[in-house]
């Protein structure tokens, strides 16, 4: 081994000098993907980001107007997906922060599920949709209720089975947060007497509350380009309406440039509202993310 | 941690909340099984009718209708009788899998024509249409127990062609069209995110870190119909340019697009794995005289190796099981060629695409469930893989043996 750099024989430097240049050209080329795919977005779609083309239903069979119904599709479906997913996530967050003993098997078997649930591909989870949501909880309900709405691809159908492909999402981040919380806090509460659910309730969550909103507006960033997982339970490519009840299909942002790039007839003539769709869906997931990334730094300085 | 709670006061309300919370946090473990459970049961079709049918063929009544013990019986007359296309789950049951019994008996089978083109999908040898079925119901069962015990001959046969007179489930060229993709997204993928996480983990200035590590986060946010679409109207022009390949959407192309989604995970848990070889590591190899570089790539690099292995891993888990990329830029052509600049297609992005389609309740439907089943298995194996044998190893490792 070389005692000090300058005594080192010239190939073995230029080596240590190729070394650090692939690395960095490697970091350098995943950038510079990065800053391409935004750069041709922007600049093949920026001029079709309009009101009219926010605000408009679309017309004449998805190749004029706007994307209205999507937005509000997708806004729709993230909301319902929020209300059913993050309050499990963040009990499940709880549990694993402040309750389990850290080697008990069911606090472990709870990590392995989170792990495990992390990876399953998102079309698995469309599949799940169908066999478990539609297929038996649905035809189920309708069974009992004797109804026929909830046997079929829905609103609230997409927004369970996102709620359940963001579980982790949320898990991980709510956590994270809960784990930030100093114990000092936890015991100077104990210490004052207070039972460990008033601790919980009244120090912990509310010092996490920053936490568990990162974690939801990672899931609504996740859910919002989801396609896979609602393919088939609910998502419709063109739509009347808003849907006002929970059992009525939806448009989608993300399935709606999957239609207008992939399904229709002329897809040349519609190249400029795919790239305006594609620049508003890839605003909302980053904004989405940036925010939570950016309160996360936040969060790891304290 | 450790629990800093252990013996605190107990008041009843506090204990149900406590408990009610252990039981939510159950609710992972639930999905996992509910979603192994659920996906396997709507594939069961396949395998567990062929039994069945030489079952029923010899107890042919309406009066051996079994009621699943979970269900209220009302449940499937109302179904089939308000809503005669949509797949009725009773039909599950081996015994109410089959189409005979008086026409409109509870729990048989409705075959829905949703789809025009194929309505002869679920009796391809007799050309029945299903409005015909109750007729020849007798008949019917025999040819289809030929059939349906054919169905793993069918499943390894050389083609896919599940829409026609013959439907043919043969799933090689999906699986040598997930391994093409899969590969060439890793090749792309893995040196590009590890390399990556190398030089910000040990080469990059501390203020260049803190750009550049969020914004290859940022690309994990990426929607993948973007990605896709990306590579359908960029990507697949300039491969086409480069190679001269003759089909626009290609293996190639499909296996950048996956890459783009494979990248920001193996980068994000191989510098985790980085990060975490213990500094004296670092500086003992720096003590003895070997320089930044000598200490990356032979000190830190091997020392993280577990990691990074599990960062590849989870990246070959990410690009099998990607649908939208693989359905927007591989070409997705059931090709049994393992060229590269040939389309391919995919298991995930058969799935995505056919399960739209597909009667539901038909051969085909079993068999794309059949095929998710199989994703599920990969995936929860990969998961598996890393969790119990990798991470152990690098603890193992950092403690020292």
């Amino acid at each position: 081994m070389q005692t000090s750099t300058s005594s080192m024989p010239l190939p073995k430097r230029l080596i240590g000098f190729f070394a650090v240049t692939i690395a960095l050209t490697a970091a350098v080329a995943v950038l510079g993907i990065i800053l391409g795919m935004v750069g041709s977005f922007v600049s093949n779609g920026g001029g079709g980001v309009t009101w009219t083309f926010l605000s408009e239903f679309p017309r004449n069979n998805n190749t004029e107007g706007g994307i209205w119904p999507a937005l509000a599709g997708t806004t729709l479906l993230v909301l319902l997906m929020t209300i059913l997913g993050v309050p499990v996530g963040t009990a499940t967050a709880i549990y694993l922060t402040e309750f389990a003993k850290q080697d008990s098997w069911f606090a472990r078997s709870v990590r392995f599920a989170v792990n495990t649930l992390a990876g399953v591909p998102s079309i698995v989870f469309g599949l799940f949709g169908v066999g478990f949501f539609i297929q038996f909880m649905g035809n189920g309900i309708d069974g009992w209720l004797g109804t026929s709405s909830f046997g079929d691809g829905s609103l609230l159908w997409s927004a369970a089975t996102l709620a359940v492909l963001t579980l982790p999402v949320v898990i991980v981040a709510v956590e994270e947060a809960l784990r930030a919380v100093p114990r000092d806090l936890r015991e100077a509460s104990l210490a004052l007497g207070a039972t460990r659910w008033q601790t919980i309730v009244k120090v912990v969550v509310p010092n996490a509350v920053t936490g568990i909103l990162t974690g939801s507006i990672l899931a609504v960033g996740r859910g919002a380009g989801e396609v896979a997982a609602i393919l088939f339970v609910g998502v419709t490519y063109s739509s009347e309406s808003i849907p006002s009840a929970v059992t009525e299909k939806f448009m989608h942002l993300g399935y709606h440039l999957f239609v207008l790039s992939t399904q229709s007839p002329d897809v040349d003539l519609t190249l400029p509202l795919q790239y305006a769709t594609t620049l508003v869906l890839l605003g909302l997931t980053f904004l989405l993310n940036l925010t939570a990334i950016l309160i996360r730094s936040r969060l790891r300085k304290r | 941690m450790s629990n800093p709670f252990k013996q605190t006061r107990k008041r009843p309300g506090e204990w149900i909340m406590e408990w009610s919370i252990r039981l939510v946090a159950s609710a992972s473990i639930v999905m996992i099984f509910l979603i192994l459970l659920f996906v396997m049961r709507e594939a069961a079709t396949l395998f567990v009718s062929a039994e069945a049918t030489t079952e029923a063929t010899s107890t042919p009544s309406a009066g051996s209708n079994m009621e699943p013990e979970s269900y209220n019986p009302d449940a499937p007359a109302d179904a089939a009788a308000s809503e005669p296309d949509v797949y009725n789950p009773e039909a599950e049951d081996p015994t109410t899998t089959q189409q005979q019994g008086e026409p409109g008996a509870p729990g048989q089978f409705i075959y829905a024509s949703k789809n025009p083109k194929y309505p002869e999908i679920y009796n391809p040898d007799t050309g029945l249409l299903p409005e015909d079925i109750d007729v020849v119901a007798e008949d019917q069962a025999e040819v289809d127990t030929s059939r349906k015990t054919s169905v793993l001959s069918k499943l390894t046969g050389d083609q896919w062609q599940p829409v026609g007179d013959v439907p043919k489930f043969g799933v090689k060229p999906l699986l040598i069209g997930t391994l093409k993709t899969t590969t060439i997204a890793i090749l792309i993928g893995a040196p590009l995110g590890i390399l990556a996480a190398l030089y910000v983990a040990f080469f990059a200035k501390r203020r260049v870190r803190e750009v550049v590590k969020p914004a290859i986060e940022l690309l994990a946010g990426f929607p993948s119909v973007v990605i896709g679409f990306f590579c359908l109207v960029t990507v697949a022009s300039f491969i086409q340019d480069i190679t001269g390949a003759p089909y626009r959407l290609n293996a190639v192309v499909g296996g950048i697009g996956l890459a783009l989604a494979v990248i920001p995970i193996v980068f994000s848990i191989a510098e985790d794995a980085l990060s975490a070889v213990p500094k004296t590591l670092r500086e003992a190899s720096l003590a003895l005289g070997s320089t930044e570089w000598q200490t990356a790539y032979r000190v830190m690099l091997p020392a993280a190796a577990p990691g990074v292995f599990a960062a590849v891993l989870l990246g070959i888990g990410r690009a099998f099981g990607e649908t939208m990329i693989a359905i927007m830029a591989t070409g997705n052509a059931p090709l049994s060629s393992f060229s590269p600049l040939e389309p391919a297609r995919t298991v995930a992005a058969t799935i995505g695409s056919e399960m739209g389609e597909v009667v539901w309740g038909s051969e085909h439907y079993g068999v794309l469930f059949f095929m998710g089943v199989l994703l599920f298995v990969f995936s929860f194996g990969l998961n598996a893989v890393t969790e119990l044998y990798v991470k152990k190893r690098l603890i193992k490792k950092f403690q020292g043996q």
